[in-house]
């Protein structure tokens, strides 16, 4: 399988230099133990929002630091959580003295290093607060499974939390904010390819030209479900009725939506998901009030598609509006 | 008796085998994970490996805390935290001891278990680590209290290991990334169960003329 990349083992570091490189206007990068913090930290004062994870999800979580957004991310080797001395560090050095909150995907290994560097974080004197992302759709939360995945409502409540704790809202606050967000949101995948992790060199898993993977992560793992290769406004209808069902969304509920593209996936496809989107919502009388059509939270190079779905409210809203200054992400008129 | 350098022999040892089974792990981790965990394992012990001068007057505590601090900052994912505790457990046990009898390997792995189950909250059967270790830990056990030699102890622990991480093939899990599969991640052998037993080998091939 191809790729520009150089040594497989220097993937990450590589990268991060080159956002360095590309964003000296907006982050700062720091090495061993890898961290990126926005240029302007520490705001003193403002409760710091760290998040992070393992590399090959860009622009996530790297990609949505600065204004109105995340203090500090973590990034780990590809598809594979961060070291709790990468988010130690982060938060001593964002840490504006008005606390920190981690906002955590679920997996079992991002949970358990974010766990160990929240008391570490606290024996140093920084107030941790932690929120777990879990708006997958596609995996049952029982005793039996790791429950469901952090993935698309991730961007949404870093977006939502950055802006709250840029208008100064405190830690507690934005702890609340955060898990309404991520009550009140649901998402699901599907993939037409996996993709290839640099160290191993080939596709995670093959699948054939007429086949999809349903409910898929961000990790290039199989899904729940292989199924025959349908239509796009097919599996568009898929997609929504697992997502629209589960929360429930209902008639008159306003919506912010996110059609992300898992990195492989041309723009014009995504459109063209997002249209029968779009038509899904409108005939269901629910309202998408903003959207984003895009690659937000990828794979490396999966091709694929994920629907996330937001049920906003006038306080979300509002902040999700609020000025943002990012490498992913840049809106708002600023003073 | 295991001394500091048996201890030294069998962290090469381990570092030599996930460097050599590197890709059979990435194999094992693509059907039912993100195919990281063969690289993982690597680069972790690949960091000790490189700490191993500083070892050479540190006492075996020191040595295994070191270890233990080492793999949780360099592995990443939940192997990262599980390796890691497995090994501060460990320094605990052998912490102001020059020589390790076989009673006290056994309590070391012992403790070692006890901390990944703390930490991971897996149960028998959920498709993990576990599956190996903890059959492991109880063949040591026993062949301890039977007064058999540290070698045959160890050959007993290797063989439950061994007999544990195939037996985790036709589980569906119910921890970690593969448990997101569902029925999917049954006829497959658990990646952590694999490495786990190849680190018990390792021991067994490292001390097994010691006794």
């Amino acid at each position: 399988m191809k790729k520009l990349i150089n040594r497989p083992e220097n993937v990450v570091k590589e990268a991060l230099m080159g956002m360095a490189a590309a964003h000296p206007d907006l982050i700062r990068v720091s090495y061993e133990p890898n961290f990126i913090v926005r240029v302007d930290a520490p705001k003193e004062g403002k409760t710091a929002i760290i998040s992070g994870g393992g590399s090959g999800h860009e622009p996530l979580h790297g990609g949505f630091i600065g204004l109105g957004m995340l203090d500090a991310a973590c990034p780990g080797e590809v598809f594979t959580s961060p070291t709790p001395d990468q988010m130690l560090e982060a938060a001593k050095a964002v840490n504006g003295g008005a606390g920190v909150l981690f906002i955590i995907k679920n997996y079992t290994g991002d949970v358990m290093n974010f766990e160990i560097a929240a008391q570490l974080a606290q024996s140093e004197g920084i107030d941790v607060a932690s929120v777990i992302i879990n708006d997958d759709v596609a995996v049952q939360d029982s005793l039996f499974t790791a429950g469901r995945r952090g993935v698309g409502a991730t961007v949404f409540a870093e977006k939502i939390c950055g802006a709250a704790a840029e208008q100064g809202q405190s830690l507690a606050q934005i702890e609340a904010l955060c898990r309404r967000v991520n009550a009140n949101a649901r998402s699901i995948g599907v993939a037409l390819t996996s993709c290839t992790v640099p160290s191993a060199g080939k596709p995670t898993f093959s699948l054939g030209d007429d086949e999809m993977e349903v409910g898929i992560g961000i990790h290039g793992e199989p899904g729940r479900r292989r199924l025959p290769l349908e239509s796009a406004d097919d599996i568009t209808t898929m997609m929504a009725a697992a997502v629209l069902e589960d929360l429930p969304f209902k008639s008159d509920d306003d919506v912010i939506v996110m059609v992300n593209g898992m990195g492989g996936t041309p723009l014009i496809e995504l459109y063209i998901i997002y249209n029968k989107l779009d038509q899904i919502c409108r005939e269901q009388g629910i309202r998408i009030v903003r959207n984003l059509v895009g690659n937000y939270i990828t794979a490396l190079d999966m091709s694929g598609v994920s629907i996330t779905m937001l049920k906003t409210d006038h306080e979300m809203l509002a902040l999700w509006d609020a000025p943002v200054k990012t490498p992913a992400l840049t809106w708002g008129g600023l003073s | 008796m295991i001394n500091r350098d048996a201890i030294i022999d069998w962290l090469e040892a381990i570092a030599h085998t996930y460097d050599e089974n590197q890709q059979v792990l990435t194999d094992l981790d693509s059907p039912i994970g993100d195919a990281d965990h063969g690289a993982n394992m690597a680069r972790g012990f690949n960091k000790v490996a490189q700490k191993i001068p500083s070892y050479a007057e540190r006492s075996i505590g020191e040595i295994l805390n070191d270890v233990g601090l080492t793999l949780m900052s360099t592995i990443g994912g939940s192997s990262g935290p599980l390796y890691g505790v497995f090994f501060l457990n460990a320094s605990k046990i052998a912490f102001g001891k020059d020589t390790l009898s076989a009673h006290l390997i056994t309590t070391m792995f012992e403790s070692g278990l006890m901390g990944i189950v703390k930490l991971g909250k897996a149960s028998p059967e959920d498709k993990t680590m576990v599956d190996a270790l903890s059959p492991a830990v109880e063949a040591l056990k026993a062949a301890v209290a039977e007064n058999k030699t540290l070698s045959d102890s160890l050959l007993c622990a290797v063989t439950a290991a061994e007999a544990g991480m195939k037996a985790t093939i036709p589980m569906q899990a119910r921890k970690g990334r593969a448990s997101y599969l569902g029925e999917r991640s049954i006829g497959h052998q658990d990646p952590g169960a694999t490495s786990i037993t190849l680190l018990i080998k390792a021991a067994y091939n490292s001390w097994h003329e010691t006794n």
